[in-house]
């Protein structure tokens, strides 16, 4: 197997696992979805989706057959080239995040289509595009509500990013890289992870991940009871589908990245090192997923100017802080 | 200081709630597959009753029509005679329709019965496209010769099932295609018998 992966040519072997990848990320997202409203409708003593096989297990195909079948709608006042372009760049830049997350360890590169030195920062790029995706969508509709709901994201994001990236640079501190990889070896058998040294960040990482992923309690870009759907208003059919896609996908990322830098990656627990690396990243992403359903179906969705204070008068205050400190004590130990 | 760790508290009972929710076993009845036991005196659908040897028991008497609050009740009583001898007694009903539409199921027809002809069975899933299909007439409320006598209320065991016997499913022979207005009720309320034109 190894000697076959070996003796292909590099671009064939990249072509094959991004698209393994993307087929396994994808139907990830279809039962993420299905693990959300049923994780939902448990947590409020209803049944959840039944109907549509067994324990409702083909809602996901049903849901994309109806999709795919509804109208695709433009508006009259819409900017057209644009309006069709936003939901390709938020799907884009989305699925395009896992082609950097290691998900278990290898020495020959297998369980990552790229494994770049500066990981870390090529997802934070990204998810800064994503941004773009949402702002345009809601500016392009020539519609008072998805504006709205843009102009909140973009300034939503940007307060979010700042906290949420200081977070994370406490991490890259303890690491001394840039390399997701790096990062979880430097969690490695016998060493902390880095929940523990990092707890501050990690509890602040979690926060600004979900206002980063526009999930309740900080989904106020699509606000339904204020803003109708928010920047995708006026999208439906596939169109509306995409943006849905790339709100779980977005979701399944923080989750990677979340359990990469701060538990440690594909680490084993308890020393079960037979229990292979990428079923400890999964389960550890899975817990992540199910912890943001848990939000969701908890805390009630804030009001924007608490919003506005929450991030910058206390997650970057408190994010900075516990930078200065990282950096004092590995500084102070040299 | 004070209200921050109130504040985390309070946070941390919330997501207890919804965690603790997780667990407990959802109410929900999958209705048409599983079908809740209700009340053994659940006023559903009307039926006319016969007594053993196969007679029907109303005697076209009208009480209940007159007992009826709503109104629904519609009966024509006819002379039995020696050669078609319907009921024991002296009259039988000749017509006896019962609108469900009108009707609130509010039981004062069975009470009203001298002859315990009128019951309330707990069957309600009756629903239709065609507002005529919810004149029940005696096609459909006499319960059949094969299927026995009926039960009456006093007489049912507690936790009936609704999905009660076969009689609901047999096809009405009032004619409904002309709509609400071509049935024979639908032509009598025009016609003032109980001053109800208009």
């Amino acid at each position: 197997m190894m000697d076959l992966l070996n003796s292909m040519p590099l671009w064939l072997l990249v072509v094959i696992k991004s698209a393994f990848v993307l087929f396994v990320v994808v139907t990830t997202f279809a039962y993420a979805m299905l693990f959300e409203r049923k994780v939902m409708a448990w947590m409020q003593l209803r049944p959840g989706p039944d109907r549509v096989g067994p324990w409702g297990l083909l809602q996901p195909a049903a849901d994309a057959a109806k999709m795919m079948f509804k109208e695709d709608l433009t508006p009259s006042t819409a900017d057209p080239v644009i309006y069709k372009f936003a939901p390709w760049l938020s799907l884009a830049t989305a699925m395009a995040t896992f082609a950097v997350i290691p998900f278990s360890e290898s020495s020959a590169g297998l369980w990552s289509i790229g494994n770049v030195n500066a990981g870390i920062l090529f997802i934070f790029a990204l998810t800064s595009i994503g941004v773009y995706g949402i702002s345009l969508a809601g500016w392009s509709s020539g519609s008072k509500y998805p504006l709205l709901g843009a102009v909140r994201s973009t300034a939503q994001m940007i307060s979010y990013e700042l906290a949420m990236t200081m977070s994370v640079v406490g991490v890259l501190i303890l690491a001394a890289t840039t390399s997701l990889s790096g990062i979880v070896h430097a969690q490695g058998p016998g060493r902390f992870w880095f929940v523990v040294p990092q707890f501050a960040g990690f509890i602040i990482y979690i926060i600004t991940a979900v206002a980063e992923t526009n999930r309740a309690p900080f989904d106020l870009v699509e606000a339904e009871t204020e803003l109708v759907g928010g920047f995708h208003t006026e999208y439906s059919g596939l169109r509306f589908g995409l943006f849905f896609i790339a709100e779980y996908l977005n979701m399944i990322t923080v989750a990677c990245i979340g359990t990469l830098l701060f538990f440690g990656g594909w680490n084993s627990l308890f020393g079960l090192d037979f229990i292979p690396g990428i079923v400890w990243f999964l389960l550890k992403a899975g817990l992540f997923i199910f912890m943001y359903i848990w939000l969701r179906t908890t805390l009630p969705r804030l009001r924007y100017d608490r919003l506005m204070d929450f991030g910058w008068k206390v997650l970057l205050p408190v994010a900075t802080l516990n930078l200065m400190v990282t950096a004092a004590i590995i500084a102070w130990r040299g | 200081m004070g209200g921050f760790f109130a504040g985390i508290l309070a946070l941390v009972q919330g997501f207890m709630t919804t965690f603790s929710f997780f667990f407990k076993k959802s109410p929900t009845i999958a209705y048409p597959s599983i079908k809740k036991q209700h009340a053994p005196r659940f006023h559903g659908l009307h039926e006319l009753r016969r007594y053993d040897d196969g007679k029907e028991r109303c005697i076209g008497c009208e009480l209940c029509a007159i007992a009826c609050p709503a109104n629904a009740i519609t009966v024509i009583g006819a002379e039995n005679t020696p050669e078609d001898r319907r009921s024991p007694g002296e009259r039988y009903a000749a017509r006896y329709e019962i609108d469900e539409l009108r009707c609130i199921f509010c039981g004062l027809c069975e009470e009203a019965c001298p002859t315990d002809a009128i019951v309330l069975t707990p069957r309600f899933e009756m629903s239709d496209y065609r507002r005529g299909s919810f004149i029940y007439a005696k096609d459909r409320l006499l319960v059949p010769p094969e299927a026995g006598v009926g039960t009456a209320p006093d007489e049912r065991p507690n936790g009936i099932p609704s999905d009660l016997g076969a009689v609901i499913e047999r096809k009405s022979t009032t004619e409904i295609e002309g709509g609400y207005d071509a049935t024979w009720r639908g032509t009598l309320l025009k016609t003032d018998r109980k001053g109800l034109a208009g």
